[in-house]
């Protein structure tokens, strides 16, 4: 029986008040908050994120097929899948693939990677969607937006969520949709998207689904719909034959936004969580039609948050921006001074050099000397403490805890989150190396703080998205 | 290993104004150390054999030397060791003379840093992938780790801390208001200090030091012809170079961020070849890199001027004030003489050059018999220190 063995999620740690995002506009208040990334996050690092929270407890080697969904990729011709299976260490043989183009567009990574379990061609596929999405300031989409990203491992073995069954339509239809030439999503009027949208095909599909399935709403404990509309969400649940009260939820509208591509497995996993054994889910993902699955929780489910963070941990840690200002210069909406320093492109290496330094990077991949056992980043052939030459093995750096031995915040250094928090980083285990601290208030920051490595996009130079890895404190 | 105490004396010595010279172009200022070292040695460029040239920015090879100055087919050495380029190619200059591959050379370091357009320092050519990465921040960052490494260490408070970085910055803006030559004459408060924006936390605006043109030049010989040239020529005790290897930003046990071991060790090195015991006591005045108050705080005790941990005292006590025990940086320093890269090494020397001939004046200092000038360049652990030692007679 295939299904979900694991799950796992991230959202950004900032979030900004709908209520601060109204004042800037003068317009009258909305409740909730919405999730921000920050200036360094993208779709691919929080689709890393939530990897390695499905992942805490799995072994990488066993994972052999990775799929990424994402209607906001960093690049439309380059493989984000394959990025984030490098920096989670996956065999090279590992079935990646990139999935887009709508927001079911996660639901249909979910139905390949069942399907590839079911057929044998993949034992253990780590299914990711993330979405990172802009909006036009001062827009409805601008409130109602947020950032996050989630995944579930799809096997057959451990499952503690049987997919059952699957159904779907596609429709062509343009309500909400983005071309190559827009950085802002459009919409229709309202009305129609409503209306002749996920109100018309939505009931259409699951009322088909169920006589595939051969199931009526009375087998269902809850459902989880994800339609682009949060007011008309409970409305559309009671029409689907369920109580909108006790059988489904949408207060992560109202704490994270809506995460696009993202949102449906987000809003499944957060059931999943609290989910009891032996209970069927009606799993609704419209998006340019509808994929519609039935999902059965298993004996398993109770043991299955294990050291994961999940969509509640994730969502209780967080930190208010003060000031939308602050959004808009993350994402990019609003020109600034740019600072009068030399451009970063006169530094960059080429893509031959940081190619050698792939593994180092990606996966902040130390060496650990056989001779004396001393950690050190970036690799050395020559032992920091020993010298010995070439006598090492690979070591992680990336899952270790570390501490703030020093630090400074740098205001002169042009970035879109100043300071530049910088720190000498101390890890348990040892090893030493220095690094930006993110996600983080300046006057929180201490010699002695407890941090954790988190995957970020350093900078946008020549076309190339430059990643590595920074410290924050623990969420 | 003998050492080159006594063997190498300066005849000669040039230093054109620091500053924003919007009006001289490098080789203007190369020109006028060179000519003003020429004047001071009696030494024309027909009589010097071999030059040594610090200089990061301006290009290649020593051609940017030889080519305004007029030297003609001689050996032309381009040298950079970061900020302590200067005293590279005085070391040059020296060992080969010591070594009697020549018997006249002239080190000269110069650098135009406002033609960039930019403000702080130009960016190096593309640098290996991870260290890339890592450099989202200014060099004052990484200086200023080393503030909260010493507070933390040796439990001083913010305040108490900056106190005694702000008493530094007082100090050299005080000597650097006597000195014509120097890129800043303002005399400052303690307040003043406190109160200026932060730069890079914990250190402020007047904690660090500016960017400056300037260039400066020393003409050296064989001490046994020294006095053919001038009756108070400078000697030579020691000249070492000491280079961090960065483990340090591997290993937490090879480094503290609160203190410099390469200006230790650097130290230890210089004094052993100028057969110093007490340095506190035996060096009259010393000119040292003080790129920010930190490095000048750190170097106190890495030259054993204090005992380690405990500069407190001493910054506190004046003991390194113009009219103090051990006068410290008495042209200014970095911080108001201005910071040309590839020549601070050479203006440091410039100073206690005159001032062990009893020629700086407002700034004299009584009867100085050996100075030392200690140059850093790089990153503290990974940092390139060259100190030299000089006395004004032989033994």
């Amino acid at each position: 029986m295939a299904g979900i063995s694991a799950y796992g999620a991230y959202i950004p740690f900032h979030r900004l008040s709908r209520a601060e995002i109204a004042r800037a506009w003068e317009a009258p208040t909305v409740p909730g908050e919405r999730a921000i990334a920050n200036y360094d996050e993208d779709s691919l690092t929080m689709g890393v994120e939530a990897a390695l929270d499905c992942t805490k407890e799995v072994a990488k080697e066993s994972i052999d097929g990775l799929l990424f969904a994402s209607t906001s990729s960093p690049y439309k011709d380059k493989q984000s899948a394959a990025t984030i299976a490098m920096v989670l260490g996956l065999n090279e043989s590992t079935v990646t693939m990139d999935f887009g183009g709508s927001f079911r567009s996660g639901a249909n990574a979910l139905r390949v990677a069942l399907d590839m379990v079911k057929s044998g061609s993949a034992k253990k596929i780590l299914v990711i969607a993330s979405e990172l999405r802009l909006a036009y300031p001062s827009g409805p989409f601008e409130m109602n937006f947020g950032d996050g990203a989630v995944a579930v491992l799809v096997s057959d073995t451990n499952v503690i969520a049987v997919i059952e069954d699957a159904y779907s339509v596609f429709e062509e239809l343009q309500d909400i949709w983005r071309s190559d030439r827009d950085i802002f999503a459009r919409s229709a009027e309202d009305r129609f998207m409503i209306e002749e949208g996920f109100n018309r095909i939505v009931p259409r599909a699951v009322s088909d689904a169920l006589k595939k399935f051969n199931l009526t709403q009375k087998d269902y404990a809850h459902c989880v719909l994800y339609v682009p509309s949060q007011r008309q969400v409970s409305g559309l649940v009671r029409k689907l034959g369920f109580d909108p009260k006790t059988q489904s939820r949408d207060a992560l509208f109202a704490k994270v936004g809506d995460a696009g591509a993202a949102m449906a497995l987000m809003l499944l996993v957060e059931i999943l969580e609290e989910a009891k054994p032996d209970r069927r889910i009606l799993f609704v993902n419209y998006g340019n039609g509808c994929d519609v699955f039935s999902i059965r929780t298993s004996a398993a489910i109770d043991k299955a948050k294990g050291s994961r963070r999940g969509v509640q941990g994730y969502t209780a840690s967080k930190a208010m921006l003060s000031n939308y200002n602050r959004y808009l210069r993350w994402h990019e909406l609003v020109m600034i001074q740019p600072p009068a320093r030399p451009p970063l492109e006169i530094r960059q290496p080429g893509p031959q050099a940081q190619w050698r330094e792939n593994e180092n990077v990606f996966r902040l991949r130390g060496t650990k000397c056989k001779h004396c056992g001393t950690p050190q980043y970036p690799p050395q052939r020559v032992c920091v403490v020993c010298r010995t030459k070439d006598d090492f093995e690979y070591y992680s750096f990336a899952d270790k805890k570390a501490k703030i031995y020093t630090f400074s915040h740098d205001f002169v250094m042009q970035t879109a989150d100043p300071p530049v928090t910088i720190a000498m980083v101390d890890f348990e285990g040892g090893g030493r190396m220095m690094c930006d601290v993110t996600d983080r208030h300046p006057d929180q920051v201490k010699v002695g703080m407890p941090v954790e490595m988190t995957f970020r996009k350093l900078y946008y130079v020549g076309g190339i998205y430059n990643y590595w890895w920074k410290a924050r404190a623990i969420r | 290993m003998e050492g080159i105490k006594d063997k190498v004396a300066i005849i000669g010595m040039g230093c054109c104004k620091f500053g924003e010279n919007w009006d001289q172009s490098l080789e203007d200022m190369i020109i006028e150390a060179a000519y003003e070292a020429y004047d001071d040695s009696g030494v024309g460029p027909e009589d010097i054999q071999a030059a040594w040239f610090g200089n990061i920015w301006a290009g290649e090879t020593g051609q940017i030397l030889a080519s305004p100055l007029k030297l003609r087919f001689i050996p032309v050495t381009h040298v950079e060791n970061a900020c302590a380029t200067g005293s590279e190619a005085l070391r040059g200059a020296c060992y080969a003379v010591a070594s009697g591959a020549c018997d006249i050379a002239i080190a000269i370091g110069a650098e135009k840093l406002k033609d960039t357009g930019f403000t702080g320092l130009p960016q190096t050519r593309p640098i290996a992938t991870w260290s890339y990465r890592i450099t989202t921040q200014t060099p004052m960052a990484v200086f200023a780790m080393m503030a909260h490494g010493y507070f933390a260490k040796y439990g001083l408070s913010r305040e108490e801390g900056k106190r005694l970085l702000g008493l530094i910055a007082v100090k050299n803006h005080h000597n650097g208001n006597l000195n014509p030559k120097a890129h800043f004459h303002r005399e400052i408060t303690l307040e003043e200090v406190l109160k200026a924006p932060i730069m890079a936390d914990p250190l402020g605006l007047y904690d660090c030091c500016g960017v400056s043109d300037g260039a400066a030049a020393a003409i050296v010989t064989r001490a046994d012809w020294a006095k053919k040239f001038r009756a108070d020529p400078i000697y030579i005790k020691s000249q070492q170079i000491c280079q961090g290897p960065r483990e340090g930003w591997l290993n937490p046990a090879a480094y503290d961020f609160a203190h410099v071991e390469e200006t230790y060790r650097g130290g230890l090195a210089a004094y052993a070849e100028a057969g110093i015991k007490s340095p506190r006591d035996e060096i009259s005045i010393a000119e040292v890199h003080d790129c920010f108050t930190i490095t000048e705080l750190t170097i106190m005790e890495d030259l054993q001027f204090s005992p380690r941990g405990r500069v407190r005292a001493d910054i506190e006590a004046g003991t390194f004030a113009l009219n103090g025990k051990l006068p410290v940086n008495p042209d200014g320093g970095l911080k108001c003489f201005g910071h040309p890269i590839g020549a601070t090494g050479l203006r440091m020397m410039y100073e206690v050059y005159k001032q062990l001939q009893g020629k700086a004046s407002p700034r004299q200092v009584k009867n100085p018999r050996l100075g030392l000038t200690h140059n850093q360049g790089g990153e503290p652990g990974a940092a390139t220190v060259s100190i030299a030692i000089v006395g004004n007679e032989p033994g």
